[in-house]
């Protein structure tokens, strides 16, 4: 298989868009492409100052370096959570990011949740009992909460996440299996600033997450490969597997899913009762049969067409 | 043959078959992982050759 756009041995094949490159094209294309997806849905001017949340994962890595190749004053957030799991995992991914802003001379804020209150998040998590035993919730609150008073305290216009298209589409696939209205109202590339709230910003949620990992990898960026010790058998990680089956049989069903909604969620077409009045039926006036369209129903418009292309034969 | 590693697991398949076959052989969703050799990203129609060895990169994170 060969690069579109040069001809040469293709280094990543992208099925949803039918579209393959070589390593050198690709490392052009995922920047390009993330300042249309900035740009399309508002997120940010190159006016503005950006903090970027970085775990130490490949997206936030991935992410800040676009940020940087493309111009964008980005400043990085790592929060240290306090998570050992026999793996190091807190240390490590520290380590990596901390290794990252070095190597690219980023500014980069370091907060300590256990410095900050007290206890590392599994003990925050055993503390307040939140979480059914496991500290990923307590990990979530804190993370946003920390995200959020770091980038409104030091002035920060808008806050960015490495969320990719399989992390959007797995919380809305589970957010559908549940018709949970609200959150479904609230997910997006873009959540507005309101009061207390900084602007929050997801420019890479339009990239496959294997697109993410190829980008990485072909980057030559270093990023903590292990999971988070805690995420093992997580419902996220599941639903990604399952989007998963679903896209090898369906390429582009993942991306076609999170498309449609964010068109359905623009239209207002979710959730309201107009939808009711516009699914009311008319009667066909040639067979009598109830039909959504104002005129003939779909089975007399064929038969229309039927019956002329008899007549024309 | 063919050795394929993804995390701490390897597997091993005939020489001669796209890494598609290889995957579905050792039940992997291509969509979940990027193989690469000597480094290198390869695609799917790649065909495997006696000896190669497959790293095979999970793509997945999530908590």
């Amino acid at each position: 298989m060969k690069c579109r756009k040069c001809g040469a041995k293709a280094s990543v094949n992208m099925r949803q868009h039918k579209l393959a490159l070589c390593k050198e094209h690709y490392l052009e294309w995922v920047p390009e492409q993330t300042e249309r997806f900035i740009k399309k849905y508002e997120m940010f001017t190159h006016h503005e100052k950006i903090l970027v949340a970085v775990s130490g994962g490949k997206d936030s890595l991935a992410l800040w370096d676009i940020l940087t190749r493309l111009g964008y004053e980005a400043d990085g957030l790592y929060l240290g959570l306090g998570i050992d799991g026999g793996i190091n995992y807190s240390h490590e991914s520290q380590r990596l990011t901390e290794r990252f802003a070095d190597e690219h001379h980023l500014k980069l804020h370091v907060v300590d949740i256990e410095k900050e209150y007290g206890q590392p998040i599994p003990v925050l998590s055993e503390i307040s009992h939140r979480g059914h035993g496991k500290p990923c919730a307590v990990c979530g609150l804190a993370k946003r909460h920390e995200m959020n008073r770091i980038a409104r305290d030091l002035g920060y216009d808008v806050l960015a996440t490495g969320h990719n298209l399989d992390d959007e589409a797995a919380v809305l696939f589970g957010n559908t299996l549940s018709w949970s209205s609200e959150y479904l109202l609230r997910q997006g590339p873009v959540l507005p600033a309101s009061d207390g709230l900084a602007r929050k910003v997801k420019p890479l949620c339009r990239f496959y997450e294997r697109e993410m990992t190829a980008y990485s990898l072909a980057r030559g960026i270093e990023y903590i490969y292990e999971e988070c010790p805690f995420a093992e058998g997580s419902q996220s990680i599941y639903y990604k597997e399952l989007l998963n089956q679903l896209e090898t049989a369906r390429p582009g069903a993942k991306l076609t899913f999170y498309l449609r909604f964010l068109e359905a969620r623009k239209q207002g077409d979710l959730f309201i009762e107009k939808n009711m009045e516009r699914a009311h039926l008319h009667s066909c006036p040639k067979c009598g049969q109830p039909t959504s369209t104002d005129d003939l129903c779909s089975f007399c418009r064929m038969m229309e067409k039927v019956n002329s292309a008899s007549t024309i034969a | 043959m063919v050795k394929l590693v993804l995390r701490n697991k390897e597997y091993e398949v005939k020489a001669g078959m796209t890494l598609l076959s290889a995957l579905q052989k050792i039940n992997v969703l291509p969509e979940s992982v990027i193989a690469t050799r000597e480094g290198e990203m390869i695609l799917d129609v790649e065909i495997l050759k006696d000896g190669d060895v497959i790293k095979l990169i999970a793509v997945i994170s999530g908590g």
